[in-house]
């Protein structure tokens, strides 16, 4: 009993304090290392851009991000630094026989070292993607990011633009409402409900099989070359949106039959059992569940049709796109068509953003339901 | 004339019987109880009662009406047969208030105003018109259950089946349920309702149904079937429940 209590040092404690076990000191060294090839990639770079730079306005602002780039580089230093401080301290504290505080700053110096470590990959990538565009005599950057360029061709795309959006917006509106028409046809009850399913699930199998640039050029030119009443009549955009609501349809549609099987079967029995109809059921009780649970993949789904906007431009819709490729193939500089890619970019980001923001809080409630 | 009779009704899920041939009446203002052992067929008959499952054989009647098979209309049905499950099944998208009056709304076609107004009252009832606002998952199993059992009587029905409400309640929260089924049994409400509360069973009940491996194997008032059951697969039965110390 008094052993047990007797707090007296052993060989091995004292001998743990005198040499620490730990692989901080490997995890520092590697950490230097690297910091060190990283910030001279930064600063090779940096140099090529200052050098690389014409006379004038330019100049500024190219080294500007020169120096943008070093000190990105320069700052994974810090917490290589703070590191080294910290294990420092902590070997000190091991020796003087404080085991436990002594571990947590060796802790907190490899975790610093981790941490320079992890900036030292984005920062290198960074750098030989500015190097990248400096490659020969900086022809990458000309053709895809010729800043001048761009800003001239920046207000003809952004208005064609508006197009891609308008056909998104309209789109969207038919496919949330159709796609929702063919889930439930999918699930028509009954023996006399079985032609109606079958119907459904064709049209949804066809239509995720078809590329949706195929059907966009099926519709766009065969509508007119067949002279289908009312439909041949369409307008390059209508026929677009019509074709992108057929595909995407289907693609919805299989997210809300999705979202509607995963309703727990016992809240039909319950809204059955209070003697609410079929109907009844889907629309008050399961359809409004299922859509909360649909929300984020139906917002994927939106995103996909957003960018097949594009493909509009084969069947002569004036879009970003086709008016980027007349400015592109004019002053053979592809600049133009970056500003359209940099145009989806800026709308797809907040919308993927907001559907992660969904999927955190629905995993947030779940697991507080347990 | 019984008010609720199963005449050799069977069930069977394919291969698997699940009823097998029960025979069973219910009187206006009784309460019957069904006991038996889990599996023994207690949820799948009060759902065949209440058409959300379809029989195979036999009938069903409601005063005298078949209420089974085909051509039934089974919302009709369902408006007079009210029933509350174990899981309580409420729904979790909208408010206690939106639970009670959406069947009398969307089915009885009662104006929004007149239906909340009996939800209310019938909350209160339960002890529970302070929480109309709240959300399922922000009651306790208690209160969900007492809510259940009130959007059930919102349609005002002729029978209430209630199949092992207070199974899946922390054991503090069973008094509160019960205590509204007891109060519903003294206003005469007619009642069949699947139980393992033995001591509540036979406190409230007029009759007690012990199902066996699909059939009423014994029936009778309370202090017969836990006083001197004739059946030794009930003697067995009860013999277990009062060891598991719930008699
Ligand atoms: N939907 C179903 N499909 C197939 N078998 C079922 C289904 N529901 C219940 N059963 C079977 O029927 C039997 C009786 O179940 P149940 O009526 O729930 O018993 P109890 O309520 O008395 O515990 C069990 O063997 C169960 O496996
Ligand atoms: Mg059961």
């Amino acid at each position: 009993m008094t052993q047990l209590l007797s707090p007296a040092p052993s060989a091995r404690e004292r001998g743990t304090a005198a040499k620490p076990a730990d692989a901080t000191n490997t995890v520092l060294l590697a950490a230097t290392i690297v910091f060190l090839l990283a910030a001279s990639l930064c600063v090779y770079t940096a140099i090529l851009l200052v050098s690389a730079a014409k006379p004038g306005l330019w100049t500024a602002v190219l080294a500007a991000v020169a120096l943008l780039l070093i000190l990105l580089g320069l700052a994974t230093a810090i917490p290589l630094v703070r590191g080294y401080r910290a294990a420092r301290a902590g070997a000190a504290a091991l020796a003087s026989g404080d085991v436990v505080s002594g571990r947590r700053l060796r802790f907190r110096g490899a975790n610093s070292a981790w941490i320079t470590l992890g900036s030292s990959l984005p920062v290198s990538i960074v750098s030989v993607f500015v190097l990248f565009l400096l490659a020969n005599n900086h022809a990458v950057q000309s053709t895809f990011f010729d800043v001048s360029f761009m800003a001239k061709s920046l207000g003809a795309v952004s208005k064609a633009f508006t197009v891609n959006i308008i056909i998104a917006v309209i789109a969207e509106v038919f496919v949330l409402v159709f796609g929702l028409v063919i889930a439930i046809a999918r699930m028509a009850p009954g023996q006399a409900g079985r032609p109606i399913r079958w119907l459904a699930t064709t049209y949804v199998d066809v239509f995720r099989a078809v590329p949706s640039i195929i059907v966009i050029y099926l519709v766009g030119f065969g509508l007119p070359l067949a002279n289908v009443p009312i439909l041949s009549g369409m307008s390059p955009m209508w026929a677009a949106i019509f074709a992108l609501t057929l595909t995407y349809s289907a693609y919805v549609a299989e997210v809300y039959r999705a979202g509607i099987s995963s309703i727990h079967w016992s809240q039909v029995s319950a809204a059955r059992s209070l003697g609410l109809s079929h109907g009844k059921t889907l629309r008050f009780v399961i359809i409004p569940q299922a859509f909360r649970r649909v929300s984020p993949p139906l917002l994927n789904d939106f995103i996909g049709l957003q960018k097949d906007t594009a493909l509009v431009t084969i069947i002569g819709t004036v879009d970003a796109f086709t008016q980027a490729k007349t400015y592109a193939s004019n002053y053979f500089n592809l600049s133009s068509v970056t500003v359209v890619a940099i145009l989806f970019i800026l709308i797809t980001i907040p919308q993927t953003r907001f559907v992660d923001r969904l999927l955190e809080r629905d995993e947030k409630k779940q697991r507080l339901q347990g | 004339m019984p008010f609720l009779e199963l005449n050799n009704v069977v069930k069977s899920y394919g291969e698997n019987t699940v009823l097998r041939g029960i025979d069973l009446h219910v009187d206006k203002h009784e309460v019957v109880c069904l006991i038996g052992a889990s599996g023994c067929g207690k949820s799948t008959l009060l759902r065949c009662v209440n058409a959300l499952e379809s029989i195979n054989d036999g009938d069903i009647r409601l005063e005298d009406d078949v209420v089974s098979g085909e051509g039934v209309d089974v919302n009709a049905l369902r408006r007079k047969v009210g029933i509350v499950f174990q899981s309580f099944n409420l729904f979790p998208h909208m408010s206690v208030l939106g639970n009670v009056t959406l069947s009398p709304i969307r089915v009885l076609g009662v104006s929004r105003a007149d239906a909340e107004e009996q939800a209310l009252a019938l909350l209160k009832r339960v002890g529970l018109d302070h929480k109309a606002g709240a959300f399922p998952d922000q009651l306790s199993g208690g209160q969900q259950q007492r809510v259940a059992i009130v959007r059930a009587l919102a349609m005002n029905p002729d029978v209430l089946l209630l199949d092992e409400i207070t199974s899946a309640l922390d054991p503090e929260l069973v008094a509160e349920v019960l205590n509204i089924v007891r109060d519903l049994a003294n206003d005469g409400l007619t009642i069949l309702m699947a139980t393992h509360e033995m001591s509540f069973a036979r406190e409230v009940s007029s009759r007690v149904a012990f199902l066996h491996e699909g059939q009423v194997l014994e029936i009778g008032p309370p202090e017969q079937i836990f006083g001197n059951p004739a059946q030794e697969r009930t003697k067995e039965f009860l013999k277990k429940i009062i060891e598991a110390g719930r008699l």
